[in-house]
């Protein structure tokens, strides 16, 4: 090291930027991620269905109230979140599944072992929704009204206290409207 | 009464901490001897007053005091009381506690341990410890008191413990790794002391090496029991899974091992000397920011604490003071830290360099990889890091860093003749590709990523071996004595490196040759996997202290001999109505069986049933382990055990 070289203000330099980056990750709640979305109508979009030869639209969202689940195998807090999702499936909340940026036999194989709660799957290979809709990660589930709009964008695991704190005083009776009907 | 007196007692830390960042300082350069002499008392009380405090906490969780906020939050009245007392660092506010205890207790060693070590320095080095004692004081106590009180509507029972805690490789996690983290504030506080005085001679690596080498080991074992634990306890057979949290301590890990190599070459050669410094102070920093970005509430992870931005600002302030702090000194400062003596292209210190980019480069990965989120949100980009991203710049780094591991073990210091070089890896080069080809050839034919890192794994084996060897002989007094003469840090650092062959050959065998296979079973069902046999025999409920469980009865034979009982279980507790899966693993040094139950499925009693066969995992974290023997062996070197004669001692065998 030269006497009075500049390099040594480098690693103090690198520092001021890495803590830069971190005071503007500081205001905000990863699991809150007030999302640009949120009393905004779902992105458009067409894509295949996991189990069956349909094809989604946004159209497919509308109707009544419903949760979007982000989810994938290879995420771990996925298969924490599943058995409260078969819990509120069995409630009679229709659940609509979208299968992110997984391989197709895997995500098949997992729901036909660890039981299936989603009224659909929506099929997102690339990840093109899930960009649309500013996913962060899996999972992420998103409250939509029969309008179609996004109410709540919850980033994160789901389980009985979210439910409870955030979901449900959102919903317009104590309990939301009962499902049409369709299993897969 | 209890958490009164240990809120007290975080004051009269505080106090203490404050008068030992000031007084020693000022009697240092006012000259005042009597101040300087304070330290290590001042040092002491704190020690005291934060052991106190540990205790108070301790109390309220063996009375089940659920008027404590804190421990009405992570306890239960039935609660076996191992997890009541390791509930203690079970949560946020108290884990801190810890994290203070365990500071006040390195400072109290220094203190204690530094007799060869002039006043003035340890005045330094102490004081230093003091203003990050002060820092998370504060932080305790102004954002998150441990004993904040819940009166005057106090819950009749607590909300349990996270179930996820309450098991036995838990109890241990986190001291362990508190005390690698916390360890390093010790090389760090001997770097800054190192600048303010200006001098940093080899007595000053002398110092600082043990304390670096006790903290490395302690994280390494607490990495190691952290992956263990992910892998037996989330239930689905994973043993890394580049979390943000795992790589919050993965990072001082890859720094501090660079700061152990390059604290050799500053001992022995008086060389690198800016560099031992930055690296100290980055370990350190890398310490911080890791729980900065568990507290924070910046990053999602699984083990993320609760959220709270104001705590995550004091964090962040926190680390600017610090590692701000000590990179702007180090900026003034490290021009008069020029080295004198150099060394040629073709050396043990050129080696070391490249050791020392190459794990600094491991670490800038992991720190893009887990802030990545952050900077992108920045740019407006939505882009998720999984692990493809980590593995592809790990797995050939590794191997980089593998190749020129040998030669660097086998050059000399200053310079090494080329041809002798060329010589000796000439011959092993082959031996281990031809040892390695036929090694992988065993379980199954491997891709060629496997063969490649098992004919590494080898080649350190061999190359070790081999310098064992060359050296034990170079005294000419016999093999036996020769072996009998080479120095206890000599052996510390052949073991660490063969902690690191038998980890690489565990990573790749269990990356390339595991089975998983998720089935449904009912009871009566059976499962093939290659020579093993999973019979599902029957399943019952009981009943534990503060959980339901349904359990499963599995045999395991192979080829019709039977190997294993094992027992799966599904939990849910009570308090928190959470559901567990227990993880039943039979494991044996080449391979585990692990059986976990997923989810009830439709019809009679059956389940999803997650089977897997894990070949050589348990060599991930036996590496580990003998990484951390051996830091332990060159502890145990003379040259510590006699520090009287340590400024004459060079070290025999390196």
């Amino acid at each position: 090291m030269k006497a009075n070289s500049p390099w040594v203000f480098l690693p103090l330099g690198g520092f001021v930027l890495l803590a830069i980056v971190l005071a503007s990750g500081l205001g905000r709640d990863p699991q809150e991620l007030p999302s640009a979305l949120v009393g905004k109508p779902v992105p458009s979009f067409s894509l295949p269905s996991l189990l069956t030869e349909e094809t989604f639209t946004e159209e497919s969202l509308t109707g009544r109230w419903q949760l979007l689940n982000v989810w994938a195998t290879w995420c771990p807090t996925c298969h924490v979140e599943h058995p409260y999702l078969l819990t509120l499936a069995a409630q009679g909340v229709p659940i609509t599944g979208l299968n992110y940026k997984d391989e197709l036999p895997a995500a098949r194989d997992y729901l036909a072992n660890m039981g299936n709660p989603f009224t659909h799957v929506i099929v997102d290979s690339d990840g093109q929704l899930g960009l649309d809709l500013g996913v962060y990660g899996a999972p992420e589930t998103f409250l939509i009204n029969p309008q179609g709009e996004i109410v709540l964008r919850h980033a994160g695991d789901l389980n009985e206290r979210v439910w409870r704190e955030k979901f449900q005083p959102l919903l317009p009776a104590a309990k939301p409207v009962t499902a049409q009907g369709e299993g897969v | 009464m209890a958490a009164e007196i240990g809120h007290l007692s975080l004051w009269l830390a505080l106090a203490a901490a404050l008068c030992l960042s000031i007084f020693p300082l000022v009697g240092v350069y006012r000259g005042i001897n009597a101040w300087q002499w304070y330290a290590r008392p001042l040092a002491w009380v704190q020690w005291l007053a934060m052991t106190v405090a540990m205790v108070a906490l301790g109390y309220s969780f063996y009375i089940n005091d659920f008027t404590v906020s804190y421990v009405a939050n992570h306890s239960n009245s039935a609660l076996p009381l191992g997890y009541r007392i390791s509930a203690i660092w079970g949560g946020h506010e108290g884990s801190l506690l810890l994290w203070g205890w365990l500071l006040a207790s390195w400072a109290a060693m220094v203190g204690w341990l530094s007799r060869s070590v002039p006043l003035e320095m340890v005045s330094r080095v102490l004081a230093v410890m003091g203003m990050i004692a002060v820092g998370f004081l504060l932080f305790m106590l102004l954002t998150s008191n441990p004993f904040d009180r819940t009166l005057p509507w106090f819950p009749l029972d607590g909300a349990d413990l996270n179930p996820l805690l309450q098991d036995p490789g838990l109890i241990v996690h986190p001291p362990m790794l508190y005390m690698g983290y916390v360890g390093f504030s010790v090389a760090f506080a001997f770097a800054v002391a190192g600048l303010l005085a200006g001098n940093l001679d080899p007595a000053w690596a002398r110092w600082a090496r043990p304390w670096t080498t006790v903290a490395w080991c302690f994280l390494t074992v607490g990495i190691a029991l952290g992956s263990w634990w992910a892998y037996y306890e989330l239930g689905w057979g994973g043993w890394w899974f580049w979390d943000p949290v795992e790589n919050a301590s993965l990072m001082p890990w890859l720094a501090g091992t660079a700061l152990i190599h390059s604290l050799a070459v500053s001992e022995k050669r008086n060389l690198f000397r800016a560099w031992t410094v930055l690296l100290a102070i980055i370990t350190f920093s890398m310490s911080l920011l890791g729980t900065f970005l568990v507290r924070s509430g910046v990053l999602t992870s699984v083990h993320a604490f609760a959220n709270d931005p104001t705590r995550g600002a004091f964090i962040l302030g926190f680390l600017v003071v610090v590692a701000g702090g000590a990179l702007t000194l180090f900026a003034v400062r490290a021009s008069a830290l020029r080295s004198d003596g150099g060394f040629k292209p073709l050396s043990r210190e050129a080696f070391l360099l490249g050791n020392n980019l190459l794990l600094l480069t491991a670490m800038a990965v992991v720190l893009v990889g887990t802030i990545a989120p952050l900077f992108f949100e920045w740019m407006d980009l939505k882009i998720s890091i999984r692990s493809p991203y980590f593995n592809g710049f790990f797995v050939p780094l590794t191997f980089v860093l593998i190749l020129l591991l040998v030669p660097g073990v086998f050059s000399n210091w200053k310079r090494q003749d080329g041809n002798t070089l060329i010589r000796r890896i000439a011959l092993l080069v082959p031996a281990a590709a031809i040892a390695g080809w036929f090694a992988a050839r065993i379980p199954e034919p491997s891709p060629w990523q496997g063969v490649l890192a098992i004919m590494l794994s080898l080649y350190l084996i061999l190359a070790h071996g081999d310098d064992v060897l060359r050296r034990a002989q170079a005294y000419n007094v016999g093999l036996a004595a020769g072996l009998r003469k080479l120095g206890r840090s000599y052996w510390g650092m052949v073991t660490a490196h063969c902690g690191l062959a038998v980890m690489v050959a565990g990573i790749t065998l269990v990356s390339f040759h595991e089975v998983e296979r998720d089935v449904r079973m009912a009871p009566g069902d059976e499962v093939q996997l290659g020579d093993y046999r999973f019979v599902f025999d029957s399943l019952d409920e009981y009943r534990g202290p503060n959980f339901d469980s349904t359990r499963g009865h599995f045999q395991v034979f192979w080829k019709e001999e039977q190997v294993a009982l094992l027992h799966p279980e599904k939990r849910t507790y009570h308090a928190s109505r959470q559901v567990m899966t227990e993880a039943a693993i039979d494991a044996g040094f080449w391979r585990d069986l692990y059986v976990a139950m997923g989810e009830p499925l439709k019809g009679d009693n059956a389940w999803a049933v997650r089977i897997y066969f894990k070949p050589g995992i348990r060599w991930i974290w036996l590496g580990a382990l003998i990484m951390a023997l051996g830091g332990a062996l060159a502890l145990s070197d003379k040259r510590y055990r006699r520090q009287k004669f340590a400024s004459t001692q060079t070290g025999a065998g390196q």
